[in-house]
């Protein structure tokens, strides 16, 4: 349930634990807009999350988004199985953009 | 909604489903084939394999695929439902059953049950050669339904598109997540009905992280879909979803007018749905163009009114014929439904708990409107307790089931011990309709199996057997249930060979169950075989004659407040009767007085009052009268329950009848009608012999409800006994 933050050099980056489901999508709203306002370089590890559904594929999406709105640079990395999963699932990879493809596909 | 209760819910309509499906099975065993039952097996099986896949049971799913896609071969007549599909096909349903037992205790398949769905699978694709192409090209035709409009769509200009693929369009509704749905979900079980060439997540529509509502569902999908299953089915993966969804299904080769359709329908991603069809590989670039031509066409004003007439009902057409088409399905499937509700049991007790308080409180407004003495008041405390007494059967009759139901389960049972047995036996059901209390009806189902193994197994001879003594080869099992003076009876018997007396009492006797002098009657004879280990029977079979059962049946009948006998015609078979009472909670009551106590009588078993003869007053005769020529013994309850004070003048009889027995009680005074509602004695009296249960009258005082079937034991018994001096 915990989501550590570090600061390393430039890059933020916010890790994301447990489930990245329906029951959790406000909570982690909360957590990762002020990450996205304050940082101009964000890395946010998916290595942890335990299972996705499609709350979780809206709230990856609404957050890339709105990144792209602020033009912040902000990446996913470390998916777990899952994640790809769904991801390659919804055919989003190249939506994610191309860091996620070659982390996924390491992952 | 909470995804749990839906769970629950599929576990429940499972269970239904499944024995739906295994009477259907069992009737065309029994030759009565007709399309119906055909169809109601292949939907058992659809359906189930429908919600599975919406609980992710991909287990139940890909076993069920299987089985459906048989099914769906004998619908279509190129199986037939012989007696190996059947035999196949009730195994099928068993292990459904099984996997279904899996998910309502949450756990995953044992080795045993996958081992099982291993089997089964193989045994059923044997049925499935290789004639997938045929049938792909028999649902294309079936599934094409704009074929009738070719002529006039060549006037408009468009043509079919080349693709072989389904396109799906899905938006869904805003609370589809907060409803504990997953839209993945439902999308991972269309991949299980055919192939997802192409998908495409719509992020345009998706607001950014600071602009959402997280737990809204923004998302939609663009789906191209390889399949051969019909429309419906396809539908039906978003059952769950389509009040609150857009959801729009292209079938394969749809005209390209259809696409525009749904371009124009989804406008506010216009031109972007377009590229998303050509990117689907649903449209070819050309035919976007060409569909986007006829898009700037049609919205030219210098089009003549009718002809855009003509084009808005041609587009009509096949969309109010879809609506019709689901309409009249939704009204299909909800038309069982509609009528029933689900409640929790425990609602309805107490609803029966309020409605015998109500009881109470209205017994006791009469009484007071009759000492009152006043004739408005009165009346109108008649009329209440009129109404109260109608809500009163209103609330028992929910509580009602027929016994149909439980009868029906015994078609397999029958079945299955008679393969096992090597004997041929057929059941005969009556008096389905029969109702009783249901947790008279949960409960009666075990003790009622164990009589009927027990009458297959022991009463019922082999075929040699049954034609040397000049009976029909088949044996025949009789189940048969009806109302009697305020108890159901439920009868088993069989046309086997009937108990061997002798037998029994050489080994009750060898027990010590019995004295070897001892007077006993034929019947107290057979009701031996219901004491504690007791068994006639040489060898053990691994159905019954264990001597484990029989006693156990008793008791759960004893339970239930019910009571057991056997009657039984050497070489012509048993006939076993259970006795239960019809409810558990009130009672129509007639309440009489025995000096200060007052004491109710279940009015159903009370058949006539009449007056103690003077006579027998005086004279000592032996507690017997004479009522019409008939010999009447009667007990006093004076005397049973030792009340002292002075016996009145006069002296009623009430004769009570239970079990084809008659018996009179005397008592002081007779009250008349009265609603009781049942409350247990405490298990202080749990002794007191004679007594059933108290209820609370409109004075407040207490009164105690006779068990008349436990006095009338009392009386025959001391008839046995009089009669063996």
């Amino acid at each position: 349930m915990t989501h550590e933050t570090k600061t390393d050099a430039r890059i933020f980056e916010l890790s994301i634990e447990g489930e990245l489901t329906i029951s959790r999508v406000a909570e982690l709203k909360e957590i990762i807009l002020p990450v996205i306002a304050n940082n101009k370089d964000i890395e946010i590890d998916l290595s942890h999350v335990t299972e996705i559904d499609g709350a979780g594929v809206l709230l990856m999406i609404s957050t890339k988004l709105e990144a792209r709105q602020y033009e912040k640079m902000l990446r996913f990395v470390g998916h777990s199985g899952q994640i790809t999963e769904a991801v390659d699932f919804c055919d989003l990879s190249t939506f994610f953009g191309d860091p996620i493809v070659i982390s996924s596909q390491s992952a | 909604m909470n995804l749990d209760d839906a769970l629950q819910t599929f576990v429940i309509e499972g269970r239904e489903l499944l024995q739906n499906m295994e009477e259907s099975l069992l009737g065309i065993e029994r030759g009565e084939t007709d399309d119906d039952a055909i169809n109601a097996i292949f939907r058992a099986a659809h359906t189930i394999k429908g919600s599975a896949g919406l609980f992710g049971l991909d287990f139940v799913v890909e076993f069920t695929h299987i089985a459906e896609s048989v099914l769906d071969k004998v619908r279509a007549k190129e199986l037939a439902m012989d007696g190996d599909m059947v035999a196949l096909m009730l195994s099928v349903c068993d292990h459904l059953g099984c996997l279904i037992e899996h998910v309502a205790k949450a756990e995953g398949m044992s080795e045993a049950t996958s081992q099982m769905s291993r089997e089964l699978g193989e045994r059923l694709s044997v049925y499935l050669g290789g004639k997938r192409e045929d049938k792909a090209k028999e649902t294309k035709s079936k599934t094409s339904m704009t074929v009738d409009h070719d002529a006039r769509l060549e006037v408009e200009g468009g043509g079919e598109v080349e693709t072989d693929n389904w396109h799906i369009s899905l938006r869904f509704g805003r609370d589809v997540m907060r409803n504990g749905m997953d839209p993945l979900a439902f999308i991972r079980y269309l991949a299980t009905l055919g192939r997802i060439v192409n998908i495409v997540t719509l992020t345009d529509a998706v607001p950014p992280l600071s602009a959402i509502d997280p737990e809204s569902c923004h998302l939609g999908f663009e789906i191209a879909f390889e399949s051969d299953v019909d429309k419906a089915t396809i539908e039906g993966v978003f059952e769950f979803v389509r009040e609150d969804s857009l959801i729009r299904i292209l079938p394969p080769r749809s005209k390209i007018f259809e696409y525009l359709e749904l371009i124009n329908d989804l406008k506010d991603e216009n031109l972007r749905l377009g590229d998303i069809l050509v990117s689907c590989g649903t449209l070819t670039e050309t035919e976007l163009a060409n569909a986007l031509r006829i898009q700037t066409g049609s919205g030219n004003a210098l089009h003549p009114i009718g002809e855009v007439l003509v084009e808005q009902g041609m587009v009509e057409a096949p969309v109010v014929e879809a609506a019709l088409e689901k309409q009249k399905q939704i009204k299909e499937n909800k038309g069982s439904e509609i009528n029933l509700i689900r409640v929790d049991s425990e609602k309805l007790d107490q609803l029966i708990n309020l409605v015998g308080e109500l009881i109470i409180s209205g017994a006791s407004i009469s009484l007071i409107a009759q000492r009152a003495g006043m004739p408005d008041l009165g009346e109108a405390a008649a009329t209440m307790s009129r109404m109260v007494e109608e809500v009163r059967d209103a609330a028992l009759s929910l509580r009602m089931v027929q016994i149909g139901a439980t009868f029906n389960r015994f078609q397999r049972v029958v079945r299955d011990v008679s393969r096992e047995l090597g004997k041929d036996i057929r059941l005969e059901i009556s008096g389905a309709e029969t109702e009783l209390d249901k947790t008279v009806v949960e409960k009666i189902g075990d003790p009622l199996t164990h009589l009927i193994r027990n009458s297959m197994d022991h009463g019922i001879e082999f075929a040699d057997v049954r034609v040397a003594r000049g009976k029909p080869a088949h044996g025949t099992l009789k189940l048969d249930a009806y109302h009697d003076s305020g108890s159901i009876v439920i009868e088993v018997s069989d046309d086997g060979g009937g108990l061997n007396k002798e037998k029994i009492l050489a080994k009750a006797i060898k027990r010590g169950l019995v004295k070897p002098d001892q007077p006993i009657t034929d019947k107290e004879i057979y009701n031996l075989i219901f004491e504690v280990g007791f068994s006639t029977v040489d060898e053990v079979s691994n159905l019954s004659g264990r001597g484990v059962g029989m006693d156990v049946v008793r008791r759960n009948i004893q339970v239930l407040r019910g009571t057991v006998e056997i009657e039984s015609e050497p070489g012509k078979g048993v006939t076993m009767r259970i006795r239960l009472p019809l409810t558990l909670a009130i009672i129509d009551g007639f309440l009489v007085g025995v000096g200060g106590s007052a004491y109710v009588v279940p009015l159903d078993m009370v058949i006539e009052c009449i007056e103690l003869p003077p006579r027998s007053k005086e004279q000592g005769d032996n507690n017997y009268l004479n009522l019409r020529g008939e010999v009447l013994p009667y007990l006093r309850l004076r005397e049973l329950f030792e009340i002292e004070g002075q016996v009145g003048r006069r002296e009623n009889v009430v004769v009570v009848q239970y079990g084809g027995h008659k018996a009179g009680l005397v008592v002081d005074s007779l009250t008349g009608e009265f609603q009781t509602v049942i409350k247990p004695l405490g298990k202080v009296f749990g002794g007191a012999c004679g007594l059933g249960g108290f209820t609370i009258m409109g004075s407040g005082e207490v009164a105690l409800i006779l068990d008349v079937p436990r006095l009338m034991q009392q009386v025959t018994s001391r008839e046995v006994s009089v009669a063996g001096q």
